[in-house]
């Protein structure tokens, strides 16, 4: 089955090819050192491996043992991500298939191989590590990355869901299968009534992050996506606890000692263990927030901060036997609105990353070692409990959704149609949490763990390439209501306003709702924690800071959209850190107008196209007359108006005519390179002339027919296509995609979010605008001086 | 709220016309006068008593929301000066929920009645178009609430706003094209993808009024 995969691919080819090569070099490493002496691991670091007496200084010797794990295991990584970057080559692919179908062919691969070459494989899996070093990262990953607030708006309907989802699957499974245990015929006898429950609670450990990278590309609606990432968030956390109840109980030796006692002190434990996981989480999540209120002099180490003490959440929370994955998941998500707003950009972009980058790395390796399992010897195979396992899976989830959604719709306003739960129950696709707990089932309790090993890989297998096969054109077929999501000023605009007159509406009525929770909370918030959390001068408000990053993604994409050829857009790292700086160094600015001198035409020849009356781009001829135009203005300018600065304003810059905007700017501390989570403007206006502003301004040149143009409230203006890379960091864990996939999307959808400022001072280069496209924002630093507040209404200058 | 023959009649009319049901009507009839102070009228002084409502940026906007002619279906412009308890329910009814099981006309009908709603509160000129001026205003008032933005950010954001929504409902334009503001199919088109059903409803329910008004 793997096999024609690959040949149809060419670059499967190659990555197996590269594959064999790879692991039949370690193999024959294996034999040769296999061949040399027994005393190996001490003395190979110094002598040949002979050993015959009279020993010569070997020039060259093999040593593999040293290396051999870690070798190994960044073999197979390697092998992972190299299959994964062919798996996105091929366009469809990831909507198609999730990505562990990819990684679990890519384990039977490994597995195989080692097998082959009777290899023995490196001790990648066992429970400590598993539950200390690998669980963490996915865990961590999928906390960070949630929506928090379609999250916490459904909240209910996802803990009902999750929480007993979970229990009724366990106990539901769990018995059933206890029930065929007992049918003589089976030969099962010997699994009693916990070793089943236990089996019932590993195996319905969902793992349905796997779909949605499908769902992603389906683009279902938002509510469906959250209560599918609600679950696989909770689902793990909830499936564990219940895991280390039931073993507990096992290791109460004999089943007749347990007591109603001991089962309602299991269900207390329950309780405890997930709601202290939680709050120990919350408390971790505050105080990393309020630690990195301090790091400004110190960036370097903001990733450590919150990748430590979401793993300390985690290793306390273990330490008392309280759910140590619930602890993370709290622990991310509180601290990610602070810890947003405090780091650097750099350092946030380095925290996503990273990330990103440990949990594929944990997930690899899980799946890999799923796939070595496979192909392994130790697998007990008996029909009756397998088939019986996969049938009784299926039915539980679905008498779980369609139950406990039953009851939860009467609840919601927004209740889930029959579709959807249709799509919840076909999502239910089992991933690499089971496998681990299976796999780390004790063997002394467990005498036929090989029965349940074997079980589970079948149950994955099935769920994860024929159900995660499937489900993309089901989610298609069934017309799941979709999202249409784009981030975009004017939805944030009316969100906010839809907000707010909800809750008024709900004060009129004198109603309490969730709104009034939100609202609280939100005021809570503001008076107290942020002032605490935060750092000083950093108060905002979300729509100001979309607003403003929605802006400097476009210009950074404009930036990267292979325009420049120098990566010498360095809007000067220093001044991020400093709140008071004063002016950008001669040669930053330099370069920055360099940058955007040739940016300019390079978004001049783009947007040309779309001109009516000019449909060819612009000779470079006509480029250079402008170029020179615009550097005589420029010099004019800076030489009539006696800036004491070096810098003038970059060619061309102010030629906005739409007249009813006012000259706008707004001046963030000058991280300019930051995702505009900046300060705000007010702050550094009153208290300091001085600042560096940062304006952006967007030229609009569309023809080279330039116009007065004195329209009082119009907004003249043209769409324009940008070029169409999307930003895309691979599809592992979709969760995160929603905002990449969402930006790379606008670049098809077209709306653009475009900002003007005009200036009335800087007349220089004038040109009339048509348009004003986000493609086109540039930036210019500006001495604070300049900063003026009023309407202008020039008129156009006239060129050529 | 008698038991007399006329109110219960009353009741049913009401029901009928604004589609809620009458312990819906009652609830909401109960507020109603703990707001009027048991006037037959509501006016916008009124509006004063209600104590959260005090910290809502859009206070404003809302309070006169339920003394426009257009959303008390009485007239293309102007302001009431008081409301009696048919209109206050008329105005509350754009809040229910859309129900789902109805006809899709039906849904599609009730979606734009809500976002008409909307977009009065946008147009406080009634001209039928959210003009610049008006969008600015609309910005600078939800941003009011914090008192760290400066207004010219709030004025270049709505520009921004207002671009990209002109980019949306006219596409291409011109050179020579100018935009006068959003109409409200402009409008329709912007809120395509939003789900409005789940934002723009009230559960009317689970309503205290226990939550007095000074």
């Amino acid at each position: 089955m793997g096999r024609k995969m690959f040949v149809t691919f060419s670059p499967w080819n190659w990555l197996l090819l590269l594959a064999a090569l790879e692991c039949s070099e370690a193999s024959s490493d294996l034999k040769e050192t296999a061949t040399s002496t027994a005393q190996h691991v001490p003395n190979a670091w110094f002598a040949a491996a002979s050993s015959e007496p009279d020993e010569r200084i070997s020039v060259f010797e093999l040593d593999y043992d040293y290396v051999q794990i870690p070798y190994e295991v960044t073999l197979w990584i390697l092998l992972a991500s190299l299959a994964k970057i062919g798996f996105h080559l091929y366009r469809r692919l990831p909507g198609l298939m999730p990505e562990s179908c990819l990684l679990i062919l890519v384990g039977v691969l490994v597995g195989g191989i080692i097998l082959g070459t009777d290899h023995k494989s490196p001790p990648v899996m066992d429970s400590s590590i598993y539950f200390l070093y690998l669980l963490p990262p996915i865990v961590l990953e999928s906390g960070y990355f949630m929506p928090t607030r379609p999250f916490f708006e459904n909240f209910g309907s996802i803990l009902w869901w999750a929480g007993l989802g979970a229990l009724v699957n366990a106990f539901g499974i769990g018995l059933c299968l206890y029930l065929i245990c007992q049918i003589k015929a089976f030969g099962l006898g010997d699994v009693n009534l916990l070793q089943n429950l236990l089996f019932g609670s590993l195996i319905s450990a969902v793992d349905p992050v796997a779909v949605l990278a499908v769902f992603q590309e389906a683009r279902v609606n938002e509510q469906l996506y959250m209560m599918i990432f609600g679950e696989a968030l909770l689902n793990d956390g909830i499936s564990v606890v219940l895991y280390n109840i039931l073993i507990a109980f096992t290791k109460m030796h004999k089943f007749e000692d347990i007591e109603a006692v001991d089962i309602l002190a299991g269900c207390a434990r329950f309780v405890i263990v997930g709601v202290g996981g939680v709050l120990f989480g919350i408390v971790f999540g505050f105080i990393s927030a309020f630690i990195t209120r301090f790091t400004q002099n110190v960036s370097a180490i903001e990733p450590l901060i919150v990748f430590m003490f979401s793993y300390l959440s985690y290793l306390a929370a273990e330490t008392l036997y309280l759910s140590g994955i619930l602890a993370i998941t709290a622990c991310a998500v509180t601290m990610k609105k602070y810890v947003e707003e405090n780091v650097s950009q750099k350092s946030y972009t380095t925290i996503k990353y990273f990330m990103k980058m440990l949990s594929s790395v944990s997930e690899t390796l899980i799946f890999i070692f799923m796939g070595v399992s496979t192909v392994g010897k130790n697998h007990e195979w008996n029909w009756a409990f397998i088939c019986f396992t996969l049938v009784f899976c299926q039915i539980w989830r679905a008498i779980s959704v369609f139950a406990l959604f039953y009851v939860s719709n009467q609840f919601r306003t927004f209740p889930f149609s029959i579709k959807d739960q249709c799509i919840i129950f076909y999502s239910g696709v089992r991933g690499a949490g089971t496998f681990s707990l299976a796999f780390l089932l004790p063997l002394s309790l467990f005498p036929r763990k090989n029965l349940f090993v074997t079980a589970t890989l079948v149950v994955i297998y099935f769920t994860t390439f024929i159900q995660g096969i499937t489900i993309g054109p089901l989610v298609r077929y069934l017309d799941v209501k979709k999202t249409n999501k784009k981030e975009s000023i004017n939805e944030a605009l009316h969100i906010r306003l839809m907000d707010h007159l909800k809750a008024g509406i709900e004060d009129v009525c004198g109603h309490w709702g969730h709104s009034q929770v939100r609202d609280k909370f939100k005021k809570f918030d503001h008076r107290y924690l942020r002032k605490i959390l935060i750092r000083k001068n950093l108060p905002k408000s979300s729509i100001v800071s979309l607003y403003k990053k929605l802006e400097m993604k476009q210009a950074i994409e404009m930036v990267e959209t292979g325009i420049l050829s120098s990566t010498a857009f360095s809007v000067p790292r220093l001044a991020q850190r400093i709140q008071r700086i004063k002016r950008l160094s001669p040669e930053d600015v330099e370069s920055m107008r360099d940058i955007l001198t040739r940016n300019m035409y390079q978004v001049r020849q783009r947007t040309l196209s779309y001109n009516k009356y000019n449909l060819k781009p612009q000779t470079s001829e006509k480029q250079a007359k402008e170029i020179l135009i615009r550097r005589q203005n420029t010099l004019r300018e800076s030489t009539r108006k006696g800036h004491s600065l070096p810098w003038g304003k970059p060619a061309g810059t102010k030629n906005i005519r739409y007249l009813s905007f006012p000259y706008s700017t707004y001046s963030n501390p000058p991280s300019a390179g930051r995702d505009v989570r900046a300060a705000e403007s007010t702050d550094d206006d009153s208290s300091d002339p001085g600042v560096l502003s940062i304006k952006f301004s967007t030229p609009s040149r569309v023809s080279s027919l330039q116009r007065r143009r004195q329209t009082q409230e119009g907004i003249p203006m043209r769409r324009l296509h940008r070029g169409g890379k999307t930003f895309n960091f691979g599809y592992q864990r979709s969760a995160s995609q929603e905002e990449e996939v969402g930006a790379g999307r606008r670049a098809a959808l077209g709306p653009k979010p475009l900002f003007h400022t005009v200036d009335e001072e800087y007349e220089s280069g004038g040109e009339s605008e048509e348009e004003s496209s986000a493609v086109g924002s540039r930036w210019t630093a500006d001495h604070g001086l300049s900063r003026e507040h009023h309407k202008s209404h020039s008129p156009l200058l006239q060129r050529k | 709220m008698g038991a007399a023959h006329s109110a219960s009649a009353e009741v049913r009319e009401l029901e009928g016309k604004t589609g809620f049901s009458s312990e819906q009507i009652e609830q909401l009839h109960r507020r109603f006068k703990q707001l009027s102070g048991d006037q037959p009228t509501i006016r916008k002084e009124n509006f004063n008593n209600v104590p959260d409502l005090e910290l809502n940026p859009i206070r404003s906007k809302i309070v006169r929301a339920f003394f426009d002619n257009r959303n008390l279906r009485k007239g293309p412009s102007g302001l009431a000066d008081e409301i009696n308890f048919e209109d206050f329910l008329t105005i509350m009814s754009y809040f229910r929920p859309i129900d789902t099981t109805m006809g899709e006309e039906q849904v599609e009908l009730s979606r734009k009645e809500k976002l008409r709603f909307l977009f009065h509160m946008y147009d406080s000129d009634s001209d039928g178009r959210i003009t610049l001026e008006e969008y600015r205003n609309v910005v600078e008032e939800l941003l009011s609430g914090n008192p760290h933005i400066e207004k010219e950010s709030a004025r270049s954001i709505a520009d921004g706003a207002m671009m990209e929504a002109a980019s949306v409902c006219v596409g291409q334009m011109e050179p020579d094209q100018v935009y006068e503001g959003i109409t409200f199919e402009d409008f329709l088109k912007i809120w395509q993808g939003i789900d409005i059903e789940t934002k723009m409803h009230v559960r009317f329910l689970n309503m205290e009024t226990i939550a007095l008004c000074h």
